[in-house]
């Protein structure tokens, strides 16, 4: 993986995953390693998103690596007109790994052609986001001990939610059972289940959140957002039919674990919180191993 | 029969060498010139459109003149006239004749349909890879999103 950028999901292979996955672990058991002392590491945020921005920054920080770079574009050069190409460029001569989150789709792939040095994408508007996708499959490995044979219920906006998109696409090469559950206007893309089927994997689709629940292994739950409905009304009808609350979770099974990408707004209530099945906030403490792992990887410190 | 044949024909005249593209949709015609880089020629071009066609009903149809096309680079317009004849002329006399093939990957003639691709925000040369050929389907290198046969566009 050594100078490779990650971009997309798929520019590693299953392979690579699991390394990454088995590194992370390592870090897990000891975050503080003073591995990149001799690095620098630029975190280019063309958008603002503290959280992602924090975890990266946090995890190079934890390996003693220098962080440069913006938070938001108002505060660079892009305001005075300056193109992506030239950012890079520019920013390529100063570090030697970029960490880039950009509005516009395309953007991580881009800065990968032009840059000098490897990109990580933190996010290129609505495409991709495979850092998440990861820490999603390390959290997933880590509750229920492997990968293999899972049944995974996706829950809420499943049409437009990319980190839903990538996570299904990572976990079919895992013999998964999916659930998807959704209203009728924001069921996952066709395209989506068609990677499903080609890999001889079965989906249900529901409509009813309770229904799923004493069946499945994970339940990712995603937020509904208001302006993806033509019809407020529409919106109104079906935004509490996906809220979580712990009183739904009494048959559920003993290993089942509730993970949200965060940040969640109403879709499960703070009484899940103290459910020892809420696994929510501890996936996004393993956001910072697995770029810790990628950090390291990438940079080639570790094999 | 033979006569009013010949003076169909005629409408677009003949030309001594160069390259024929045949049962072009009328309203294509000027996008297979631009296509093809033809706009700035300077050479004989002669394009005639709406003209009768027994398989077509119209049809439209460029004569370059001195032109022999690469195929991945005539196999561009098969997006725009997956119908077309491609006929080469040498002397006056056709000495091949075949269909155009929609080719695997399409690069900077295409626009990406998504508005917030980095491809129409920025500086960015677009690049497709053709997944269905037969349903036109085409994703983009940079947002991976399909471009459809009903969203197809062109660079100007």
């Amino acid at each position: 993986m050594k100078n490779k950028s990650l971009v997309s999901i798929n520019d590693f292979s299953p392979e690579e995953h699991i390394r990454i996955l088995e590194l992370a672990g390592i870090f897990e058991n000891r975050p503080k390693q003073r591995i990149l002392e001799d690095y620098v590491i630029a975190t280019l945020f063309f958008e603002p998103s503290t959280r992602t921005r924090l975890s990266f920054e946090s995890a190079a920080t934890r390996l003693g690596a220098q962080v440069i770079g913006f938070s938001d574009a108002t505060s660079s050069s892009v305001r005075k007109g300056e193109s992506l190409r030239d950012t890079i460029l520019t920013v390529s001569n100063y570090c030697d790994l970029i960490v880039m989150r950009h509005p516009r789709e395309g953007s991580a792939r881009f800065a990968s052609e032009v840059a000098r040095v490897p990109i990580i994408n933190a996010g290129d508007g609505a495409n991709q986001h495979p850092t998440q996708t990861l820490l999603d499959m390390y959290s997933i490995r880590k509750t229920q001990g492997s990968l293999d044979n899972l049944n995974i219920a996706f829950v809420g906006d499943l049409k437009y939610g990319r980190t839903v998109h990538s996570l299904v696409m990572a976990l079919c090469h895992y013999n998964t059972t999916f659930h998807l559950v959704s209203p009728l206007e924001l069921k996952l893309p066709s395209a989506v289940k068609l990677h499903i089927k080609e890999r001889n994997l079965t989906y249900h689709q529901y409509t009813d959140l309770q229904e799923v629940i004493p069946t499945v292994d994970i339940l990712y739950m995603t937020r509904i957002q208001k302006e993806r409905f033509s019809d407020p009304l529409d919106y109104e009808k079906v935004k509490m039919a996906y809220v979580l609350q712990n009183s739904m979770l009494i048959n559920a099974k003993p290993n089942l674990r509730i993970l949200h990408p965060l940040p969640r707004v109403n879709e499960i209530t703070t009484d899940v919180d103290d459910n020892p099945k809420a696994y929510y906030f501890t996936q996004a403490l393993n956001g910072v191993f697995i770029r810790q792992a990628l950090l390291a990887a990438i940079l080639g410190v570790v094999d | 029969m033979e006569k009013t044949e010949l003076r169909k024909e005629l409408k677009v005249s003949a030309i001594e060498n160069g390259t024929v593209i045949d049962h072009i949709p009328s309203q294509s015609v000027f996008q297979v010139i631009r296509i093809l880089n033809l706009t700035n020629y300077h050479n004989q071009l002669l394009t005639g459109t709406n003209l009768d066609s027994n398989k077509m009903g119209k049809k439209g149809i460029i004569k370059v003149s001195n032109k022999f096309f690469e195929s991945d680079e005539i196999n561009k317009i098969a997006l725009v006239a997956p119908s077309a004849t491609l006929i080469i002329i040498r002397n006056f006399q056709v000495v091949e004749k075949r269909k155009v093939e929609i080719p695997d990957q399409v690069e900077k003639i295409v626009k990406c349909f998504n508005p917030n691709c980095i491809t129409n925000n920025e500086e960015v040369p677009t690049r497709f890879e053709v997944i269905d050929k037969k349903e036109l389907k085409l994703r983009c290198h940079y947002c991976e999103k399909i471009t459809a046969r009903n969203t197809i566009s062109f660079r100007e």
